[in-house]
């Protein structure tokens, strides 16, 4: 009885921690590098599939900057974005619910959910984390996948 | 006695053998310097060096391509000697070699932001000169 019951919390756990890591971790090194260069990888869980074909299509001109990489580091970060998106198991989590079929959003931060979590800041709020990229402006445990700390 | 002089010796022999060594291996900040310096060369055969005061100019020149990123500097700070912010917020190491010993040393890595960083803040590719002015000013920081 005790073992089945460790075996049960066990699994428990590992599917958290599983959840966790889904949601809220890039684990990949080629995309953790060259996203991280200028930003904090995002994770992919974030955005749809559409979105992030849409932003891996068009490097060369990122938000203003060109973030060109080779062909093959570009074809390789797709293929771990496109696999980890919000709706790659087909139907979207997470952020990426309510949004409409037809709307592909290049910001996470234009995402429905994003915005009705987050409202909107003051200047002097907005002046110290310089940029809505700067997760980790406000939620300290970002960069290692928790966003909880609000 | 004897034993003193052959120690003296081997120790001066020693100390003596970074200092040939060091001239015969070029880094591979000077490797990737002079392939911009035979790029530079096959494009103007009037090419004599590349020169600090250029990459200077460069590096805080204004220009008109990019409203968010009018300058090399708007990124790399005003001063290479200390460390530079991206747009997003993240922090960048320091461009002088003197701060950050690694800078210019991976002439892939090297390519890779000369490509991306010309074309966003001067709307174009980088000549092979400016590349060398640019590393030669931050080696000598
Ligand atoms: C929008 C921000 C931004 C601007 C503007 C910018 N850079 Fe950069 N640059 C970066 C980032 C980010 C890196 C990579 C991080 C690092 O190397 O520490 C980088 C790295 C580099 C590197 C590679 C350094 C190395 O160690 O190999 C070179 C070369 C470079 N930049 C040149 C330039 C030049 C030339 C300009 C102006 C024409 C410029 N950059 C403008 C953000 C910028």
């Amino acid at each position: 009885m005790r073992l089945i019951i460790s075996a049960l919390c066990l699994a428990g756990i590992a599917t958290i921690a599983l959840a966790d890591e889904r949601m809220g971790i890039v684990n990949d090194d080629l995309t953790k590098k060259e996203c991280g260069a200028c930003h904090m990888a995002f994770p992919a869980g974030f955005l749809p599939k559409r979105s992030w074909e849409a932003l891996m299509g068009n490097l060369k001109d990122h938000f203003g900057e060109d973030a060109s990489l080779s062909a093959e580091s570009t074809a390789a970060i797709r293929d771990y974005l496109l696999a980890n998106a919000a709706d790659a198991s087909g139907k979207a989590r997470g952020f990426a619910r309510g949004l409409a079929a037809d709307q592909t959003p290049l910001r996470i931060s234009e995402l429905p959910r994003f915005k009705r979590e987050h409202g909107t800041f003051s200047e002097a709020t907005m002046k110290k984390v310089g940029s809505m990229s700067n997760c980790a402006g406000c939620h300290r445990g970002a960069e290692q996948g928790y966003f909880d700390d609000d | 006695m004897k034993q003193n002089i052959m120690a003296l010796a081997l120790v001066t022999a020693c100390l003596a053998l970074p200092a040939v060594a060091v001239p015969a291996v070029a880094g591979p900040r000077d490797d990737i310097v002079a392939g911009f310096a035979a790029a530079a060369k096959a494009a103007d055969p009037a090419f004599t060096g590349f020169d600090a005061a250029r990459g200077k100019a460069l590096y805080e020149s204004q220009n008109t391509a990019s409203a968010e990123s009018p300058s090399c500097a708007s990124c790399h700070s005003a001063s290479p000697l200390k460390a530079g912010k991206t747009r997003a917020g993240k922090a960048i190491d320091p461009m002088a070699v003197s701060v950050t010993p690694d800078r210019f040393t991976d002439l892939e890595k090297v390519e890779k932001w000369f490509g991306r960083n010309c074309n966003t803040v001067l709307g174009r590719e980088c000549t092979a000169i400016e590349k060398g002015d640019f590393i030669t000013y931050l080696s000598g920081l």
